[in-house]
């Protein structure tokens, strides 16, 4: 399973590179939430996969998956929330105020 | 009391606020020099009986770095040059600077801090300080060259001697630094009772190369003598003092200072006596083509510090020798050396102040305007006639003198050879008769093309008259030097060159007779070749026209100063071409870069770190119903890859982002997996909300374009990821921590260890968590919210 999940984490972030490096802003942030989604399943990766119940107590389980991978999966995916969001309507503002998406056009001045 | 230029310059904008109107602030800067040069005579004696003075101001002691100061024979001659020739440029500039049309208080602000810097330098006996002082003194000289920085020559010179001289400054001080390392400590004094650890280590050469080439920039030495010159568009009494009598001579000082390290080798002896001998013999044939008179000047002053630089090289070889009869022969040529600086600097500095009044009473400086002046102004011909036949080396000046002397130590230097050059150095006298030559044809050139020849009233400015009587005192007192010197050279070798000899060359001793310095010698090769350098001279003046043409035949291109002018425009060009091929505003270029190096940094690393485990034994197993979740994960992430519409592709990330909180399920993930479904769908509904305010485009519709590289990048991101995580998985180095929070309910109540971690354990990470969505809200509120300023108008 390990093996598996991290030929689809290394998928993953391929599909987002590719898209990362594209030319058009959505694209980009197309590509930065499959990224995170890379990252995510490749820190529960890291903690083991499938090797115990889950951790939650009172249960019959008396071996639990690893807890601490899982609290920091949390956080990040909060994180990268906020941070999809913020991109989202900044390019939503770029589009609004410069009238393309495209970052080729959205260089800056000769002068600037 | 060295101190005392730098806190006099703090008090000068307000002397020259007070009363710049009514005396001019000379007045009161020429008690500075005068008071010091004094303070300086009353140590002559002292000096002269072998003693030194030592005084030690802290100032970085626990990094051992502390103002000490030392005075000994070397020093104290510079010391008096700087105070003496200082004040009488003082006093001439009182008279050459106008109080009404000048920044007299900038003017006279950068001369002390000059000033101060010069005595710190020569007194230092730290080197770091040595250094500190040093690179003020090309401040201060930057800042003085360009006095009238409206002109653009004075910003030239004073970029080009900028560069040069703190190039030269920057390579003395790693210098400085490897002999620290050596040596273990800052002082000269100490570094000298070290002298076997510095001649076997290895940084030795380095070291030596390094510091020469501070000294040499400094001194205008070839190749880096371009500087000089160009530095000519200063004020005449900063040229007359700054760039002839004392700040070209640090160099020389450095080398002096160091020859007792140093000395006594072959590298030592061969590079500093080859270059002074080249930039001798360069200066010397460069000054005839001048038809600037400070032009002119400062060929001359290059040469003929080339030529003390020789000497200094050549008297090196004594400490080869140790005792004998050898020694004394080379002792003589850093005896020479000396006393050519004081004389040098004496009728320097007075040719350069009259050419100054010169410049001022006709209006300009240029030889083929000037002629038939020495009727009109005869105390100012009389004095360049003594300057230039003392630089000629001619009877009864004092370069007569110095130049025996150096014929003297050039002879010997080629008849006892050292260090195996034994063809080579019979052409050292040849070399320096050529050049002595060359010098009494521009020596004759100043003299003759200025103040003989027909009067040319029509092509000046000005109606040539003499100067006023203010303005030629400091050049007569100089001029009287260059005569009083000639009579009396014993007084000068008794009290300055005797103990600088012993501060160059510790440990010998030159015994009275030999260091007596007479104006006669009886007919002795000597003097032979000094008449043959009047005669061959004369000649040559007199044929000036018929060889003049030959310097147009060297070519532009080849000149230092092209050369110099090209690498640096080129350097421009190239380092501009440079940046712009990489630096090319795409963002994708960069992303290109980061992304590049990041495979080729941890590729390497995993390759050479043989991490490229792949292990399935561990791994848990997988079923049907994994692996077709798997396979529709793939699906829908090229989906996203390759879909041509907008909504195609959010639709597709959503449904990537369900899966993945169905992984989250399946890995016994349960707090994971509610939140991701919540996300997921926020983060879908505001891609859609988003998408739905984008005005239609035409080009969203299409496909993402192929591109090699990235195609090539995004693999290797790829491949490395994959490769990481097999090896991070393969190679556990010691169990997890999470034991620990399984206890959870003892230790914090909680059944759910997932939140308690993230709300108890580690809940420092959750406030921060909340601050950043906090900020993103706030954010997002503003970019919708505010308006730029000046949008409307558009």
């Amino acid at each position: 399973m390990e093996t598996v999940i991290s030929i689809l984490i290394g998928l993953f972030f391929s599909i987002g590179t590719y898209l990362v490096l594209s030319k058009s802003l959505i694209r980009i942030i197309l590509g930065t939430s499959i990224i995170s989604h890379g990252v995510n399943l490749l820190i529960l990766t890291m903690g083991g996969l499938k090797r115990g119940g889950a951790p939650l107590l009172g249960g019959i389980e008396t071996k639990f998956t690893d807890s601490l991978p899982q609290a920091l999966i949390l956080t990040a995916i909060v994180i990268n929330f906020a941070v999809t969001a913020l991109f989202l309507v900044l390019s939503y503002r770029t589009y609004k105020t410069l009238g393309t998406d495209d970052t080729d056009r959205l260089r800056g001045n000769v002068d600037e | 009391m060295t101190f005392l230029p730098f806190i006099f310059a703090i008090l000068i904008p307000f002397i020259y606020k007070l009363c710049g109107q009514k005396i001019h602030t000379g007045w009161f800067v020429v008690l500075v020099p005068l008071s010091l040069f004094l303070y300086f005579l009353q140590y002559i004696p002292l000096i002269a009986s072998g003693h030194t003075v030592k005084e030690n101001i802290p100032w970085m002691p626990s990094l051992n770095i502390n103002i000490t100061t030392y005075m000994d024979g070397l020093a104290l001659i510079f010391g008096i040059l700087i105070t003496g020739v200082g004040t009488l440029v003082v006093l001439y500039s009182i008279y050459y600077m106008s109080k009404k049309r000048e920044a007299l208080h900038n003017f006279y602000v950068y001369m002390l801090l000059f000033m101060g810097a010069m005595l710190g330098l020569v007194f230092s006996d730290n080197i770091l300080v040595l250094y500190v002082f040093w690179e003020l003194t090309s401040i201060s000289s930057f800042l003085l060259i360009a006095y009238w920085y409206q002109r653009q020559n004075s910003r030239y010179g004073a970029q080009k001697s900028m560069m040069i001289t703190i190039f030269g400054g920057l390579a003395m001080l790693s210098g400085f630094i490897m002999l620290s390392i050596v040596t273990d400590t800052y002082s000269i004094r100490e570094m000298l009772s070290k002298l076997q650890v510095i001649s076997e280590h290895s940084l030795f050469l380095p070291a030596m190369i390094l510091l020469l080439l501070g000294a040499f920039t400094k001194s205008a030495q070839f190749p880096f003598s371009i500087w000089l010159p160009d530095a000519m568009e200063a004020p005449t009494p900063i040229s007359a003092y700054l760039h002839s009598a004392t700040m070209v001579k640090a160099g020389i000082y450095l080398v002096a200072r160091f020859t007792p390290v140093f000395g006594g080798t072959s590298e030592w002896f061969w590079i500093v006596t080859g270059v002074g001998l080249i930039t001798l013999f360069y200066g010397s044939i460069s000054a005839v083509n001048q038809k600037d008179l400070k032009a002119l000047l400062a060929y001359s002053t290059i040469s003929q510090l080339g030529l003390i630089m020789c000497l200094l090289g050549l008297g090196s070889a004594s400490l080869y020798f140790g005792k004998g009869d050898e020694t004394v022969v080379y002792a003589y040529a850093v005896l020479a050396a000396m006393f050519h600086l004081i004389n040098h600097s004496t009728f320097k500095g007075s040719l350069f102040m009259v050419i100054g009044i010169i410049d001022h009473e006709t209006g300009t400086r240029d030889i083929r305007k000037l002629g038939g002046l020495m009727s009109l102004m005869p105390i100012s011909f009389t004095l360049t006639i003594i300057g230039s036949f003392a630089m000629a080396g001619i009877p009864p000046f004092n370069g007569f003198l110095s130049k025996e002397m150096f014929f003297t130590s050039v002879l010997t230097a080629a008849e006892h050879s050292v260090f195996g050059f034994k063809t080579l150095s019979h052409f050292i006298p040849f070399i320096a008769w050529v050049a002595s030559v060359f010098t009494f044809i521009y020596c004759m050139i100043i003299v003759f093309k200025t103040f003989m020849g027909k009067h040319q009233p029509e092509k000046i400015d000005k109606i040539a008259k003499e100067a006023p009587i203010g303005k030629l005192i400091p050049p007569s007192i100089l001029a009287c030097l260059v005569i009083v010197i000639f009579f009396v050279p014993n007084v000068i070798s008794k009290n300055f060159l005797q103990p600088a000899l012993h501060a160059i060359l510790p440990g010998i001793t030159i015994n009275k007779i030999e260091a007596t310095i007479k104006p006669w010698h009886g007919w002795n090769t000597e003097l032979l070749m000094t008449i043959g350098v009047v005669v061959a001279g004369f000649i040559m003046y007199k044929l000036l026209r018929r060889w003049l043409f030959l310097y147009d035949i060297y070519p532009k291109a080849l000149t230092l100063n092209h050369l110099y002018n090209a690498s640096l425009l080129g350097s421009e060009k190239i380092s501009f071409k440079v940046t712009e091929r990489y630096m090319t505003e795409s963002i994708r270029d960069y992303l290109v870069y980061i992304f590049g190096f990041m495979i080729i940094i941890l590729g390497s690393a995993i390759w050479l770190s043989k991490g490229y485990v792949i292990n399935v034994a561990n791994d848990s197993e997988i079923n049907m119903y994994e692996a077709g979740i798997i396979v529709a994960l793939v699906i829908s992430a090229v989906t996203v890859f390759l879909s041509k519409s907008r909504l195609t592709a959010v639709v597709a990330l959503g449904a990537l982002g369900y899966l993945v909180s169905l992984l989250f399920v399946i890995f016994r993930a349960p707090d994971l997996a509610l939140t991701q479904l919540v996300v997921e769908t926020v983060t879908a509904a505001l891609f859609l909300l988003c998408f739905y305010y984008l005005p239609e485009l035409r080009k969203e519709k299409t496909r993402i374009k192929f591109k090699l590289t990235n195609m090539i990048i995004s693999l290797g991101v790829g491949t490395i990821v994959t490769i990481l995580a097999l090896g991070a998985n393969n190679h556990r180095l010691f169990a997890s921590i999470s034991g620990f929070f399984e206890d959870s309910y003892t230790l914090a109540g909680a059944k759910n260890i997932v939140n308690a971690i993230l709300v108890d354990f580690r809940g420092l990470d959750t406030m921060l968590e909340i601050l950043v969505l906090c900020i993103a809200g706030l954010g997002i509120y503003t970019l919708i919210k505010v308006q730029l300023a000046g949008r409307g108008k558009e």
